[in-house]
């Protein structure tokens, strides 16, 4: 447990991608089976036992602790795992005390533990472990690990363990269980890739390149077939037989994350065996809401009837994976449209429908409809429409992201002026510049004239341009807060952004009242007074009413 | 008396002296009436008498200057050769009278130098111990419990939260990282004075041979500490290095530096910080650290607990830090506890750090 719990404390603290990954992989090449195996499992969101609630924990402090000693500390720390963690009192210990326990014994014992033996077996362990260890239990028994590493990251290491790709063990994963002993012994090359008898195995998806205007001279328009871009989440839906004849329906997102749980309301659509590629979203009247109303159906652990009924789900699909017994993804793409049109038509269900093409028969005709959704096909919901994919006729579905084979083209995104008015210090690489920026607005305000801030954004900008806008930050400083510095935002000093975005909605939690959606720096305004940058009106007017 | 402490079971009608009558808080500092001196003033006073070399501690501009040979260099080295009207030097355990007051130092294991004052007047003796730790330092002298009547002790980890655990173990981390990231250069945060040489030393007696890295604030106290005898194997100045040759290697600077323009010299720097407050994670977190090591100078929970009650004290007052929980803590083993409204003591002011081995500031 406790070299477990050193993994997490790292990686609490460590914000590179890259980073993460080497030390959970070398966690588990130092790990031996069964712990690393539940490790994964921790990560993964693999475990099973009910999680304890944190009364539980306080319950044992508030026992062992001078209540006005405890309050003081939760105060001082702010996280309960964590104080009674650092609190917990010092056993005296003596010589033949049982060692710490591993994690597999945490896991194991967990699994099979009566509630009301929970208190005791807990207490137990927190009198073995250490502060890191103790803080690692409380957080695994309470369900509460937020390390910053998601199952595919988890994955992601195990599968370097062996140098394997980690589409591998996604396509193996819905038939391993914890503690995955023989996972780990094909990693280290002792056994066979172990075999799935998962009737409906996650696929690994098919990428798209975003294509730049440089691109479309060494392009046929005859060799590509066009859809909408739609603005929802990409998943993956695949029902297959069991051995028992009945129907097994998963939903996939596209790093293999079974989400089939948070949309009940979807599975009985899905009612033959195939392998569908499409994009989740929100319909009401049969028109795609915008990406902020599907966001209500999103990472929820459990959905009510009236959340199923006010935000009504929808697939819309665009290519066929696998068709009953049979494996489609070798052919062209134009065959498995023919087929997935058949697919479709035979599920007949209004929840499942077909991504429509768009006709063009040169780029320019393209650039048109791309310009104008509601022109050319897309109708009423021109709205939801983020750009076009662009799919090769010929092309076979490759996971990953195959050159020159699927394309997105964007819509043009939202850009407005904005004045740079606080910067804070990045993380990682970036923890000794300032590159993070909060941006305003004009608007009118009871002390006239007045810069309200609208956005925050980190990245966009190159890394000559992030020296150039640290340099500015550090020599224009108001005033500081912390790790924040106030940059000099007045009409004629300061920083004029032009901050690009995806969309905009309503916010109660702004200031401003607005809140964009993926804004990032488009270019400095070196040149621009910040009382030309733009004003907070115009930023309402781009609200959908 | 003659070193053996009177026993203060008698009632207290019986004493002449009260505690307050010895050591008073005043905006000055700690005041010793019958002594005619201040402990660690903040501001200039005739008679000043030193616990350590900090700079909330030790500050320039006194009368007259008591305090250890290493306490008096480290001013020397901070100050400059005239901080003091006139310094004199005492040494752990010799006593020296002030009036009707015996007055002497012991040592606080905080860091090389550091030493408790004990004041002894009328049968009541106080002991002022400013920073201190209960722990093993392998560049200072360890702490000594001095029984006493009234002990006066820090809280600046007085919250039961802060366990500092085992050193050693924070050490092996650091070495685990380097071991795992060999490209990255480690940049350890650590207050210059004290704080980086027991750092390096630990590092030494951790077995880790390789040539450590100082920046240039680190340099001259450093170079100090191995005037003293302190062994602290190959140093060298971190502004003389390449790029390249910084990967895998381990450098120690003030905490001020690790994140700030000076670090761009290093290969894809890693933020260590080598402190008791990395104890909670949100400290940690909001200072940016990638890699905390909970490392302290002064005595965490436990230790202070323990001290406590080791000196047999039956009052306690509590300087600088969490003053209310170990006030209340005190009050519940039966001790009279009172919270002394000092202000001007905390962390080590880096900005008033040591000058860098080239005349400028860090």
């Amino acid at each position: 447990m406790n070299r477990f719990a050193a993994l997490l404390d790292r990686l609490s603290y460590e914000p590179g991608r890259n980073n993460k990954l080497r030390l959970i992989t070398a966690y588990f090449r130092d790990t031996p089976d069964p712990d690393r195996g539940y490790a994964l499992a921790a990560m993964t969101g693999a475990l099973s036992f009910k999680h304890a609630k944190s009364g539980l924990i306080r319950d044992l402090i508030v026992a062992r602790s001078d209540p006005a000693l405890f309050a003081l500390s939760y105060d001082y720390v702010g996280d309960l795992s964590e104080t009674v963690a650092l609190m917990w009192p010092r056993p005296d210990r003596l010589t033949n005390s049982p060692p710490p326990p591993s994690l597999g014994e945490v896991v194991t014992t967990l699994d099979s533990l009566p509630k009301k033996e929970l208190p005791a077996q807990l207490a137990q362990w927190l009198d073995e472990l250490d502060e890191t260890g103790r803080w690692a239990l409380l957080k695994l028994v309470t369900g509460a690990l937020r390390i910053g590493v998601s199952a595919r990251l988890a994955k992601t290491a195990a599968a370097a363990l062996g140098d394997k790709d980690p589409h591998d063990i996604e396509l193996i994963w819905p038939g391993l269980a914890p503690p995955y002993a023989e996972l780990f012994a094909w990693l280290e090359g002792r056994a066979a890739i172990p075999v799935t008898h998962d009737p409906a195995p996650f696929r690994p998806v098919m990428l798209a390149h975003a294509i730049e205007d440089s691109d479309f001279a060494n392009l046929d328009p005859n060799d590509f077939a066009a859809e909408w871009k739609w603005d929802g989440i990409r998943v993956q839906a695949v029902s297959g037989r069991a051995e028992d004849r009945t129907i097994v329906t998963r939903l996939y997102s596209r790093t293999g994350e079974d989400i089939t749980g948070a949309f009940p309301d979807l599975l009985p659509a899905l009612h033959l065996p195939g392998a569908v590629d499409g994009e989740l979203l929100v319909l009401r009247d049969k028109r795609v809401q915008t990406f902020n109303v599907l966001q209500q159906r999103l990472n929820r652990k459990s959905v009510t009837p009236k959340l199923m009924k006010d935000y009504p789900i929808h697939l819309r699909a665009y290519d066929l994976l696998g068709d009953g017994e049979n494996d489609l993804r070798e052919l062209p793409f134009e065959e498995r449209r023919d087929r997935l049109e058949a697919f479709i038509a035979k599920l007949n269900n209004p929840r499942v429908d077909l991504s429509v093409q768009v006709p063009f028969r040169s780029w320019d005709e393209l650039a048109a409809a791309r310009a104008d959704p509601a022109s050319a096909n897309a109708g009423e919901d021109a709205e939801a429409v983020e750009g076009v994919m662009l799919k090769r006729r010929d092309a076979a579905y490759v996971p990953g992201r195959p050159k020159g084979q699927w394309w997105k083209w964007k819509r043009d995104p939202h850009v407005i002026d904005a004045v740079l008015m606080y910067a804070q210090r990045g993380h990682g690489k970036r923890s000794s510049y300032y590159s993070d920026y909060t941006f305003g607005v004009w608007t009118t305000g009871d002390a006239g004239e007045e810069l309200v801030p609208v956005g925050k954004a980190y990245f966009g900008f190159t890394d000559e341009e992030l020296i150039q806008i640290d340099k500015f930050v550090r020599r224009y400083t108001t005033e500081r807060f912390g790790p924040v510095r106030q940059v000099v935002h007045e009409p004629d000093q300061g920083l004029v952004l032009e901050v690009a975005f995806e969309g905009l909605q309503r916010s109660t939690r702004h200031k401003s009242g607005v809140a964009m959606r993926f804004p990032r720096i488009n270019r400095l305004r070196w040149d621009k007074p910040p009382r030309e940058a733009d004003r907070l009106e115009t930023l309402e007017k781009m609200l959908s009413p | 008396m003659a070193g053996k402490l009177a026993p203060m079971k008698s009632p207290p009608y019986i004493t002449t002296m009260r505690p307050q009558d010895i050591l008073v808080p005043q905006p000055h500092g700690l005041c010793c009436r019958p002594g005619e001196f201040y402990i660690d003033p903040v501001r200039p006073v005739a008679r000043a008498l030193i616990t350590h070399g900090h700079s909330d501690h030790a500050r320039a501009g006194h009368g007259a200057v008591l305090a250890t040979q290493e306490t008096l260099d480290m001013m020397r080295l901070r100050y400059g050769d005239d901080f003091a009207g006139s310094t004199q030097a005492i040494t752990y355990g010799e006593e020296i009278r002030f009036g009707t007051c015996q007055v002497k130092f012991h040592p606080a294991g905080h860091v090389l130098g550091s030493a408790q004052i004990s004041v002894t007047c009328g049968g009541v003796r106080v002991v002022a111990s400013g920073d201190y730790k209960d722990v093993a330092d392998p560049t200072c002298a360890p702490f000594e419990v001095v029984p006493c009547d009234v002990f006066i002790t820090e809280a600046t980890f007085g919250l039961p939260v802060f366990r500092h655990g085992n050193p050693q173990a924070e050490i092996a981390k650091l070495l685990n990282s380097v071991a795992l990231f060999p490209e990255r250069a480690h940049l350890v945060g650590a207050y210059s004075l004290g704080k980086a040489q027991r750092v390096i030393a630990m590092l030494r007696q951790a077995g880790y041979d390789a040539p450590i890295y100082l920046h240039g604030a680190m340099e001259t106290i450093t170079r100090y500490y191995e005037s003293r005898g302190i062994a602290l194997g190959e140093l060298r100045p971190a502004r003389d290095a390449k790029k390249v040759e910084l990967a895998g290697t381990i450098t120690l600077a003030p905490p001020t530096a690790i994140q700030d323009l000076w670090t761009r010299r290093f290969p894809d720097p890693l933020a260590a910080f080598a402190s008791g407050w990395m104890r909670v994670r949100a400290r940690a977190r909001q200072r940016g650290i990638e890699l905390p090591l909970v490392i302290s100078d002064h005595a965490d929970w436990d230790g202070l607990c323990a001290t406590i009650e080791a000196t047999g004290a039956h009052e306690i007052w509590v300087t600088h830090g969490q003053e209310d929980a170990l006030v209340h803590w005190a009050t519940t083993k039966g001790l009279t506890a009172r919270p002394l409204a000092l202000v001007g003591y905390g962390e080590e002011d880096e900005e008033t750090a040591l000058p860098t081995s080239d005349g400028t500031k860090a």
